[in-house]
């Protein structure tokens, strides 16, 4: 990869706290940094609760960010703006979401869920110039233009997912946040919206930030990937790397428990079983947040909170094991 | 080995406010004790409607009961009455559910909702039950028994919810449990956990297990044995070794190759085209002759007999006659030689 990839997104120590009563803040997102570079698949993944979801949102000014920033275009996302500057904004941005049923709206055809965003935003000037675009944008995603005058309940899941891939589509954005895009379908449906993914990345030139819990789906369609735990970055490298050398204990876990399509494989496979449950992101630990799972914690990770650093090239980690200044407390 | 369980041509349908959906047509299958039996397949391939009609917990109507019989202990439990259903169910056959949240009960406690089976069938007292269910929270791995038997399903995490409703389904100490995805909802390091969980109580309890999944690593991580669902038939069944390293149906061909393999570089995934096959109005012959890329004349019309491959895999595809063209499997179904990392 040539040093001269341009930064499409620049996330700068992003947070996003919930409030939860006077007292309690719930701390989903508590302080990420990462670049996106144009053209990419940047991979985020993470278990349930550890804010993968809530990062994108916040990506995307779904959600107002609590502290730090979001640079697109080298453009402040979260900075005030006015409506015409926030239109403009949401343009060149968009979302798919992981239910395929609950994020289509049941009373409208097809036609007008995919034409929403043309129409809002003026990009056709008439309807013949609507229905085309509409059409042509079925035919990409792999519906008939017939399909355009049905509702969303008439679909499968799978044909669903085409219609909300079609919507985002629509108004020619650079940048599409794809959360758990393909969590609801089965297996064999999966293949078929991963395939089109990467196809419609290709010939439109898109950047995704593509979030799932599954890895190996991750691995296989990310060209780089981050790994959060409990609002925290753990590790980011790209796809490779990050399952060749994993180095934080926590992606050694999670690449660990994943099974694998192999009986033979799975019969003599040495696992790294983590124990317990991931903590509550109210009371996260101090220090290290995986330190209360990590088989290799030692007093300095309930002490200082490890710093995200590059230890080789392209490959972040935030743990105490490569830092060469804890090296003597880590060996025990 | 002996048979513990054995389904001979089984077959229930839904009535539908349009057409009767044949959700499961004509299945034989059978469990030997110990032994781990995975039944995969996509959603409404008719593999959960399969596991409840094992313990008669199809709803009866809109569902029915078509044809076939299930023999458990020389005896059929299609034709059990409710009351003598009763006595089978969380004693010899028991059940644990993909989402532990909403199948406990939110208002009982935890101790109690694994005391009631102990009290029903075991006739043991409260004090008796309460005992038992602490030690059955230790055997699962919940710490702290003592207190954690008091509280509600609530206070527990995804992960002891399922431990906690693997107790209550281990309580009487069950012939078989059926584990309908019982991983599906929790993430990947929890699953890991129980799926070892799994395997440990069935090394020191000795009972036989039907897994239902979609996912095939949990299969090649659990089953002993597999069989393939797909539009309300079992396609092809056989050991894990079997199914994995020598499929011959192009459906179980097609679910390996759609699997993104961690070691491979991004090539395209092998998806199968189209969509399953409508229940309400099945095809006339083979229901995966719609996105089978080797589809014949023939599929169309007729249903494949089982073909015998060896004495424990049998799988049903027009291929396999003596009169089809020589097909190899494609190379996205070769699973093997994968390399671990990490």
């Amino acid at each position: 990869m040539a040093e001269t990839r341009e930064k499409l997104l620049e996330i700068k120590n992003l947070k996003k706290h919930f409030r939860i009563d006077r007292k309690h803040t719930l701390r989903a997102v508590d302080g990420i940094s990462f670049d996106i570079y144009r053209g990419e698949t940047f991979g985020l993944v993470g278990e349930s609760g550890c804010g993968k979801s809530t990062a994108g949102r916040t990506i995307l000014r779904l959600y107002d960010a609590s502290d730090g920033e979001v640079k697109f275009h080298g453009e402040n996302v979260h900075a005030r703006k006015s409506k015409k500057e926030l239109k403009s904004f949401t343009r060149s941005m968009q979302m798919i979401f992981q239910d395929p049923y609950a994020s289509l709206n049941p009373r409208m055809t097809v036609k007008d869920i995919i034409a929403e965003g043309i129409d809002i935003h003026g990009l056709a000037k008439n309807k013949k110039e609507r229905t085309e675009r509409v059409n042509s944008l079925l035919k990409t995603v792999g519906l008939n233009t017939e399909h355009g005058n049905r509702y969303p309940h008439e679909f499968s899941g799978g044909q669903r997912q085409r219609i909300g891939i079609a919507r985002a589509l629509a108004v020619d954005p650079d940048f599409i946040v794809a959360d758990e895009p393909i969590s609801a379908l089965d297996v064999s449906i999966q293949a078929q919206v991963v395939n089109l993914l990467k196809r419609l990345q290709k010939d439109h030139g898109l950047t995704y930030l593509f979030i799932a819990h599954d890895l190996s789906m991750v691995k296989h369609i990310s060209d780089r990937v981050g790994v959060m735990y409990l609002g925290n970055m753990a590790e980011i490298a790209t796809s490779k790397e990050l399952y060749e050398n994993p180095m934080h204990p926590y992606t050694q876990a999670l690449l660990s428990a994943i099974p694998l399509a192999d009986p033979e494989v799975e019969r003599t496979r040495e696992r790294i079983i983590v124990e317990g449950d991931v903590p509550s992101p109210i009371s996260p630990p101090s220090g290290c947040r995986f330190r209360t799972r990590c088989p290799f914690a030692t007093d300095i990770c309930a002490k200082v909170v490890p710093e995200f650093q590059e230890y080789k090239k392209e490959h972040w980690v935030a743990c105490h094991l490569y830092d060469e200044r804890y090296a003597d407390q880590m060996k025990q | 080995m002996k048979k513990l369980l054995e389904v001979k041509d089984l077959s229930i349908s839904f009535d539908t406010y349009g057409a009767e959906v044949q959700a499961v047509r004509n299945i034989s299958f059978h469990l030997d004790e110990k032994e781990t039996l995975a039944i995969v397949g996509e959603s409404g391939s008719g593999k959960s409607v399969t596991a409840q009609s094992l313990m008669r917990l199809v709803p009866m109507p809109p569902g029915k009961f078509v044809g076939g019989s299930i023999i458990f202990d020389g005896e059929d439990i299609t034709q059990k009455s409710e009351k003598q259903m009763e006595s089978i169910r969380g004693k010899d056959i028991s059940m644990i559910f993909q989402d532990p949240m909403t199948s406990l009960n939110p208002t009982m406690t935890v101790g109690k909702q694994i005391a009631e089976g102990l009290i029903k069938h075991q006739n043991l007292s409260k004090k008796a039950a309460h005992d038992r269910g602490v030690e059955l929270l230790k055997l699962v791995g919940i710490p702290n028994p003592e207190a954690r038997i008091k509280q509600y399903p609530h206070q527990y995490s995804g992960g002891m919810r399922q431990r906690a409703m693997i107790a209550i389904a281990l309580a009487c100490n069950p012939k078989i449990l059926i584990a309908d995805e019982p991983t599906t909802a929790l993430d990947v390091t929890i699953q890991a956990q129980i799926l070892d969980l799994m395997r440990e109580l069935q090394d020191k309890t000795g009972t036989a297990i039907i897994l239902i999944t979609h996912d095939l690593g949990v299969v090649a991580n659990a089953a002993s044995r597999v069989a393939v669902m797909y539009g309300g038939k079992i396609v092809e069944t056989g050991t894990v070794d079997e199914i994995f390293y020598n499929p011959k149906h192009p459906y179980t061909w097609g679910l390996l190759g759609s699997m993104p393999k961690l070691d491979a570089e991004g090539e395209e995934l092998q998806a199968i085209p189209g969509s399953p096959p409508d229940l309400a109005d099945p095809p006339k012959g083979c229901p995966f002759v719609t996105r089978c890329p080797y589809a014949m004349k023939v599929c169309e019309q007729h249903m494949p007999d089982y073909k015998e491959l060896s004495s424990t895999q049998k799988t049903a595809c027009w291929l396999l006659d003596e009169r089809a063209p020589d097909v190899e499997p494609p190379e996205s179904a070769i699973v093997g030689g994968t390399e671990v990392h990490g």
